[in-house]
């Protein structure tokens, strides 16, 4: 990719400082959105994410810090960059009037003729599937159709940028799921930079180009989706991106680019860059552990192989998390038929497996000598 | 009961022989009690909406000092607004005491806190994050302002109803500060004071129900434009 090709920054932060009753609320020295982007915040509640949306949409004005728009400064107020981009909020926060009416108050806002009023709104209405109800009041809308009609109504003023604070948070999964379906459909066709903060791991995956872990008012992580959930930076990331299986631990072998590692009640074999002795910190994803039992024996090319016993079954959606003490801890998810087929219960002996190369390790530090490579 | 038949018979004669005392009366009553509650709709609106946008060192206090206005007893403003209107209190220059035009002044400090009062409370109570999704859609601070009181539109109506309500049935401080003259400075509820101390009840029965008639139909406007527009 050449220089003129490559994605060019649209909106930038530069040592921003966010505070609400004296405490530090946001604390980024710098953060860059590329233009064509969707840049989805993940974090815990009370992480920020909000308060970070709402500053970068010129909403709230921060203790310190500074905002560029195409490089170009955010003046005071903001009111020429307030009408660039567009905002939805987690409630569809609509007018009490007609759908028609709400998807309009946008360009209304603006100044803009009837004419081109009457052009422009049916074909949002109808991209959202709300045509139908363009002369329903905003008050007799379901939660998607609400939600649907607040997304019209940002995207019809046709923003440079658009901040999505956890838009779907509210609405049941089915809803949320075709939400999130149109929503990514719309942000490719018109491709509009975006935004956004979820709390929902999968809505966050399909949505974003970049993923952002905030915590404490800080972005703890950012990178690609895949950076991000399969190389995180540290506990706290790791936890936040469901890596369920967190082994503190000491690297006590080198050998072949593979090492092992001591941790409380066993050893493990990983790959990484690591010396001899250093603290590390084993992540293991719970889609990556395997379970057998004796009466379903499996085959298996893994260099981490565990007898170990079943501690409790949880019911998680599709899956079932299986907890397993192998001397360690260990978590990993089944789907129901699995649990059938290889009889899981509590109390039974397992036998769980996973790959050297699918454990993403921290390095904490110490250790002498050169590195595995 | 015989007494109140007498006093409809003789409040419908009065009304449909357009009683041209009866008329002056009304029409004065609706011409004060109208432009105190007009005066306290633009001013208590303005005042409502700027203090329920705004944060302020002894705010709380504003609040607190407006919510109890809202309570004033007509006759406490009665006093107030003599002393202030005598020859030598502080208003007495306007000259202006035992006018209508001081019963107008009475009034809206009656209604002002009303309707101050209601209108904050209503701007409170829109979803708190409405007016940023405002500004987000590119409204400048005066758009977002008037897009926030339209969007409060049903309970300012009430605020407006209420403090008409309370001005046109109150009769302590009209009577107290505009003398009750006869031809000048008589409202509805003056007159009806003075008929029953004179023990005319058929007078003041009819001079009742046109009362209640009138601040019937006002609010019955004020209704009908607070439920128009209303998407079904």
């Amino acid at each position: 990719m050449s220089p003129a090709d490559a994605p060019k920054v649209l909106l930038s932060a530069r040592d921003l400082l966010a505070r609400r009753g004296g405490a530090t609320v946001l604390d980024i020295p710098e953060l860059s959105v590329l233009e064509g982007e969707v840049l989805v915040l993940i974090g815990p509640n009370g992480a920020g994410k909000s308060t970070l949306l709402l500053t970068l949409a010129g909403l709230l004005n921060p203790a310190r810090g500074k905002l560029l728009f195409r490089g170009n400064s955010i003046g005071t107020g903001g009111f020429d960059y307030r009408r660039r981009i567009a905002m939805v909020f987690q409630e569809p926060l609509l007018f009490d009037t007609t759908v028609f009416e709400n998807v309009a108050a946008g360009l209304k806002i603006r100044g803009m003729g009837r004419t081109e009023i009457g052009r422009m709104v049916p074909e949002y209405l109808e991209r959202f599937g709300i045509a139908h109800l363009a002369e329903r009041s905003a008050r007799k809308l379901s939660g998607g159709e609400a939600q649907r009609t607040s997304l019209a109504r940002a995207f019809v003023t046709r923003p440079q940028i658009i901040f999505l604070d956890e838009p779907f948070a509210s609405l049941d999964p089915p809803t949320r799921d075709a939400l999130t379906g149109d929503l990514e459909q719309i942000i490719h066709e018109t491709r509009t930079t975006a935004l956004a903060s979820t709390h929902d791991q999968t809505e966050a995956l399909r949505l974003a180009d970049r993923l952002a872990v905030m915590a404490g008012g800080r972005i703890a992580q950012i990178g690609t989706p895949a950076e991000v959930m399969y190389r995180p930076v540290n506990e706290a990331v790791a936890s936040f991106v469901g890596v369920e299986t967190l082994l503190p631990g000491k690297v006590v072998r080198l050998a072949d680019g593979v090492f092992t590692a001591a941790v409380e009640g066993g050893e493990i074999e990983a790959v990484g860059h690591v010396r001899m002795g250093e603290a590390v910190l084993c992540c293991i994803r719970p889609e990556h552990v395997t379970l057998s039992t004796s009466a379903s024996p499996s085959v298996t090319s893994a260099r981490n192989v565990f007898p170990g016993k079943i501690q409790a079954i949880t019911p998680l959606g599709l899956f079932l998390r299986v907890r397993v003490d192998c001397g360690f801890g260990l978590v990993a998810y089944v789907t129901s038929q699995s649990r059938e087929e290889l009889r899981l219960a509590e109390g039974i002996s397992v036998t769980a497996s996973f790959k050297a190369t699918s454990i993403h390790v921290i390095r904490r530090g110490g250790g002498t000598g050169s590195e595995t490579v | 009961m015989e007494l109140i038949i007498e006093g409809f018979k003789q409040a419908f004669l009065l009304i449909f022989t357009l009683d041209r005392e009866v008329i002056g009366i009304t029409l004065l009553s609706l011409q004060v009690s109208g432009s105190a509650t007009l005066i306290s709709m633009v001013g208590g609106i303005f005042v409502g909406t700027a203090v329920a946008l705004s944060r302020f060192p002894g705010r709380q206090l504003v609040v607190s000092l407006i919510n109890t206005g809202m309570g004033l007893p007509p006759v406490v403003v009665g006093l107030f607004v003599t002393i202030f209107l005598w020859r030598n209190g502080p208003l007495g220059s306007l000259e202006i005491l035992y006018t209508p035009a001081a019963i107008i002044l009475a009034q809206t400090v009656i209604a002002a806190p009303i309707v101050t009062g209601i209108t904050l409370a209503a701007i409170q109570n829109l979803p708190p994050n409405l007016r940023l999704q405002i500004l987000a859609l590119g409204a400048t601070r005066l758009q977002m302002v008037w897009l926030l009181v339209k969007e409060a539109r049903l309970p300012l109506l009430a605020a407006v109803m209420a403090g008409f309500g309370g001005v046109i049935s109150e009769v302590g401080a009209s009577i107290m500060v505009g003398g009750n003259i006869k031809g000048y400075s008589r409202v509805l509820t003056t007159a009806t004071v003075m008929e029953t101390s004179r023990g005319n009840f058929e007078i003041a029965i009819a001079l009742s129900v046109i009362l209640m008639l009138l601040s019937f139909c006002v609010n019955a406007i004020l209704t009908r434009i607070q439920q128009r527009e209303r998407p079904r």
